[in-house]
């Protein structure tokens, strides 16, 4: 039987694999990729959440779907903004990685 | 859904998630985001979220996918090679991400509901369609509207940074 812990363990597991992307790869194309896999881990919770709390009527709690799809539109904005930032960088610098981007470095 | 389908997608996804931070080519990165996207997709339509599975499909699978490979391949990336890895920050930044996993894991195993299995659904849900746009529509029309008004700014953003400055 699944229960709500297995899919909170698989978004755990996968929060962190995003999050360990983040920390350990230093290219930027890759760091945005692993902070779209966390917002998916995220995602995937909810919609868990969501199924489990079923309404008095029998259906899943919709207001998280929602939810879930707002975060889908914004994270598909972010990553629009996001590539083209590493375009224009690209043209300045000529590099993705960011050892080389250390102008703001304290 | 039978716990063996579940255990496949869930399989898939986590294991194609960790090939996107573990091959040194960002191509194949891409391809593996793909493949660890679907299995999300399917995970989503087992908890009968089918639109969200959908979407999921059409926006991360599709397009948000192909914006990837595309500067991927305008950029003309090759894998890192020469770079040697700093394996004191790399071993600092496993160690963090493995206690936080073992923080959210200690704190899903203390959440009660977490050991309850899904209660069953009286009716279909093959019409969530109509449900989500209703609720979008009714109860989150202003938040619908400014989040078309982040898109319209976001892809005014993008034409702004990416024109070539012509002095």
């Amino acid at each position: 039987m699944i229960t709500l812990g297995d899919y909170l363990l698989v978004s755990a597991v996968l929060f962190v694999i995003g999050f360990a992307g983040v920390m350990v790869r230093r290219n930027l194309i890759i760091m945005l990729m692993a902070l779209e896999l966390m917002l998916n881990a995220a995602n995937l919770s909810l919609v868990a959440f969501s199924r489990f709390r079923v309404d008095t009527i029998g259906l899943p709690n919709y207001n998280v779907q929602v939810f879930v799809f707002f975060i889908i539109t914004v994270a598909a904005a972010e990553v629009a903004v996001g590539l083209a930032i590493v375009v224009a960088l690209y043209r300045v610098r000529q590099t993705t990685d960011i050892k080389d981007i250390s102008s703001l470095k304290f | 859904m039978s716990p063996f389908l579940f255990w496949i997608f869930a399989l898939l996804t986590v294991i194609f998630g960790a090939a996107v931070i573990i091959n040194r080519n960002p191509v194949a990165s891409a391809l593996s985001l793909v493949v660890s996207f679907l299995g999300l997709a399917a995970l989503f339509m087992s908890l009968n979220a089918y639109f969200i599975g959908i979407i999921q499909v059409l926006v991360y699978a599709g397009a948000v996918m192909v914006l990837f490979l595309f500067i991927i391949m305008l950029l003309d990336l090759r894998a890192e090679k020469g770079r040697q890895i700093n394996w004191v920050a790399s071993a600092a930044g496993l160690a963090v991400a493995l206690i936080l996993l073992g923080q959210i894991l200690s704190v899903i195993s203390h959440f009660g509901p977490a050991h309850q299995p899904f209660s069953a659904l009286p009716r279909p849900t093959s019409d969530d369609v109509q449900n989500i746009g209703a609720t979008l529509f009714r109860s989150y029309n202003l938040p619908f509207q400014i989040v078309g008004v982040l898109v319209l700014v976001a892809t005014i953003g993008v034409v702004l940074l990416s024109k070539r400055e012509t002095r």
